[in-house]
């Protein structure tokens, strides 16, 4: 077996290396690397070369000096370092944190900087002060920043708060990272609830926020909850009509799997319609109950945001939005059970039942070598049924490591042509061509892509080009043509 | 819809065939020239066979030509040549639909329609050189087919002509004349193609003209 049997097991994991992380902030790309900041002693950085494997990389106080918050943000709040948010607002970035003292008295900071990446000669934070702050008797408990840019108007906002009563919106000023109107009342958009931030989609502004307890363990009732508006100020109603000012909240997601507690909502938007959100578990019973990171599809479903899952190892038939047809290795296929003749004769009663068909009673007609790879209608056979396995040590994209494509009892493997076309090889040997990124999109369906097409530098997905011929072609969003279903066979 | 509006498709340039086909005219015309669609073709006369259509009976009837220089002459219209001790003849046939209907091709010529090979040729004039071109066609039934004499599509078993069903890998075309040829095989009903090529994007190429020996 040799390197075919180093994958992992097949369980859905939140991500690889050093993934554990409380209150995540909102996942960023810098050059080509993913940040993420998360709550702890001078702000955990973690660094991600693929958005799969993460690791940690020192604190971000370390870049200021005296390594702790600015002295106006410790006497509007306190010295804890929680909860940050960042975003990038022209050539700068600007990230916020979670000061608290003795909660409700809280604050959120502003540092500024040019580059998340440490390495840089121009990396550099500069403590740019509270931006809010709660004084212990209001409403509210300025922690939990969550940053949100209007695509309609450009405009930068900022909601804050932790159960302490309401969640706060403040807008921005884009050039400063300060407040932009600074003596006008912060607008009430929620209660009773933390870890608030903000999306957009076809006219709608979406404010997620995370209910229930944290910090139990696995006993943490996390769950992420939302309301829409058509203004960015609200009101935030439930998909039942209630406002989140009145504890309203559709439930975006919940415990599920072997994940408990999720919270801290981030978008990640990848283009080409391919949106991501990241999160954390308060427990992850695979990895010893701790917080971790995640990162998952972010579906749209009647116009609401729907949780999707990283990809499930399994067996499938692969079948084409487009055209319907299934995705076959180019061999003569037999009829399940054999040739026979029309059924729904005799007695009716039937026969005894048909075994499946897989590999093993058909690969010996198989050509040993290279076989082209066509779609036909899908016909239960075993030239059909492709195994998705998960490929260790081989690196990844945001979510979910590179998978391996064979058919079903083979090691016979899906790999791309150098000249952008498609083959199934005698066995995987984990070359580039042959490690596939399979992405759920915002329908449901999927997109796949090899990490690498010989004599390509541009990314290419799995593409329907005609009802029995797929190919491999730049991804458009627009259409059909290089969308996927994963179907049990 | 009135029989005044409504034209038959297939037309036979030279020579007296029954017709088939009810779009308006404008409406097929249009539509079929506005996506590319090859409409003039040499068609030879029906030449039967098993009529099997799994991928080893398709390549097999193929592999060895029924007839002499079958995969690199390009016929004249009213040319014949002998398959067995049979005689069957080429024609020049038109369609003004997207298909060109090889049904009634056979039928109007009292000719078998069933466990048949029809051997199609047409030569596609290309104003310069054309890369990561991929010839596109349906067929009902099974059918393989060449450009300029390389082997690009094979399709198999029972099917209807859906367009773009086969689709070559990317492939260049020639300035000049290039030669598309199929053979097309039909167990029983209806039988028909279409063809057409598509660009790099994978949109369909108009504007092509054809020209056939007449």
């Amino acid at each position: 077996m040799g390197v075919l049997a180093v994958v992992l097991a097949p369980t859905l994991l939140a991500l690889d290396g050093e993934p554990g992380m409380h209150d995540p902030s909102t996942v960023v790309v810098d050059g080509s690397r993913f940040y993420a900041f998360g709550t702890g002693n001078g702000l955990p950085i973690s660094v991600s070369d693929d958005g799969w494997t993460w690791r940690r990389a020192g604190g971000l106080m370390q870049a200021l000096p005296g390594g702790r918050p600015g002295p106006e943000v410790v006497a509007r709040g306190g010295n804890n370092t929680w909860a940050p948010d960042v975003i990038r607002s022209g050539d700068k970035y600007f990230l916020y944190y979670s000061a608290p003292g003795t909660q409700p008295k809280s604050a959120i900071g502003l540092l500024v900087g040019k580059t998340l990446n440490p390495d840089s000669p121009d990396y550099k934070w500069e403590d740019g002060g509270p931006v809010v702050w709660s004084d212990g008797i209001e409403d509210s408990n300025a922690i939990d920043p969550g940053l949100f840019r209007d695509p309609l108007s450009g405009s930068l906002w900022l909601t804050y708060g932790s159960y302490f009563g309401y969640i706060r919106l403040v807008e921005l000023n884009p050039a400063t990272g300060k407040r932009l109107y600074p003596n006008r009342k912060a607008i009430d958009v929620a209660i009773n609830s933390e870890a608030s931030v903000m999306i957009a989609r076809d006219g709608w502004y979406y404010l997620l926020v995370t209910h229930g307890s944290c910090c139990a363990g696995a006993n943490s009732s996390y769950n992420i909850r939302m309301g829409r508006a058509r203004k960015v100020t609200g009101p935030f109603l439930d998909s039942a009509g209630i406002d989140m000012l009145q504890g309203g909240g559709k439930l975006f997601l919940g415990s599920q799997g072997r994940h408990i507690g999720p919270g801290h909502f981030g978008l990640l938007d990848l283009g080409d319609g391919v949106q991501k959100f990241s999160l954390h578990y308060e427990a992850d019973l695979d990895r010893g109950g701790i917080s971790v990171l995640d990162i998952r599809p972010l579906l749209w479903r009647d116009g609401w945001p729907e949780a999707g899952d990283n990809f499930m190892p399994g067996t499938y038939e692969i079948e084409s939005v487009r055209t319907g047809t299934a995705l076959e290795m180019a061999v003569q296929g037999v009829p399940v059970g054999g040739p026979r003749g029309r059924g729904g004769r005799g007695d009716g009663r039937g026969g005894d039942p048909i075994p499946a068909q897989d590999a093993s009673q058909m690969s010996a007609t198989w050509p040993a070598s290279a076989i082209d790879v066509r779609m036909s209608p899908y016909l239960l056979q075993a030239q059909q049924k492709w195994t998705v396995t998960p490929v260790a040590n081989a690196g990844g994209y945001p979510g979910s490591p590179y998978f391996k494509i064979t058919i079903a009892g083979t090691e016979r493997a899906l790999a791309a042509t150098p000249d952008h076309e498609l083959t199934v090889i005698p066995a995987f040997s984990r070359g580039p061509e042959q490690l596939w990124r399979i992405d759920q999109l915002a329908d449901g369906t999927y997109r796949v892509m090899p990490k690498a097409t010989p004599e390509s530098r541009d990314p290419l997905a799995l593409s329907a080009v005609g009802s029995s011929m797929p190919t491999l072609a730049r991804f458009h969003p627009d259409t059909d043509r290089q969308r996927w279903l994963f179907k049990t066979p | 819809m009135s029989p005044l509006r409504t034209l038959r498709t297939l037309l036979v340039i030279a020579g007296a065939l029954a017709v088939t086909g009810t779009l308006p005219v404008a409406r097929a015309q249009g539509a079929a020239r506005a996506n590319g669609f090859l409409q003039r073709w040499l068609v030879l006369e029906p030449i039967r066979v098993a009529g099997q259509l799994t991928d080893s009976a398709v390549q097999a009837a193929v592999t060895t030509p029924p007839f002499p220089a079958a995969l690199t002459h390009v016929p004249r219209h009213g040319e014949t040549v002998t398959v067995g001790d049979t005689e069957v003849a080429w024609h020049v046939v038109g369609t003004l639909d997207y298909n060109l209907n090889l049904y009634h091709f056979a039928y109007a010529l009292h000719k078998p329609t069933s466990n048949v090979l029809f051997w199609v040729v047409t030569v596609v004039n290309v104003p310069r050189e054309m890369s990561n071109v991929r010839l596109a066609i349906g067929s009902n039934a099974a059918s393989v087919w060449w450009v300029n004499e390389q082997r690009v599509i094979g399709i198999y078993n029972d099917r209807q002509t859906v367009i773009d069903d086969g689709v070559s890998k990317r492939l260049t075309l020639k300035p000049g004349p290039n030669v598309v040829r199929a053979a097309i095989i039909n167990a029983g009903g209806a039988t028909d193609f279409c063809a057409r090529f598509l660009d790099g994007e994978d949109r369909p190429i108009t504007g092509l003209t054809v020209s056939l020996p007449s």
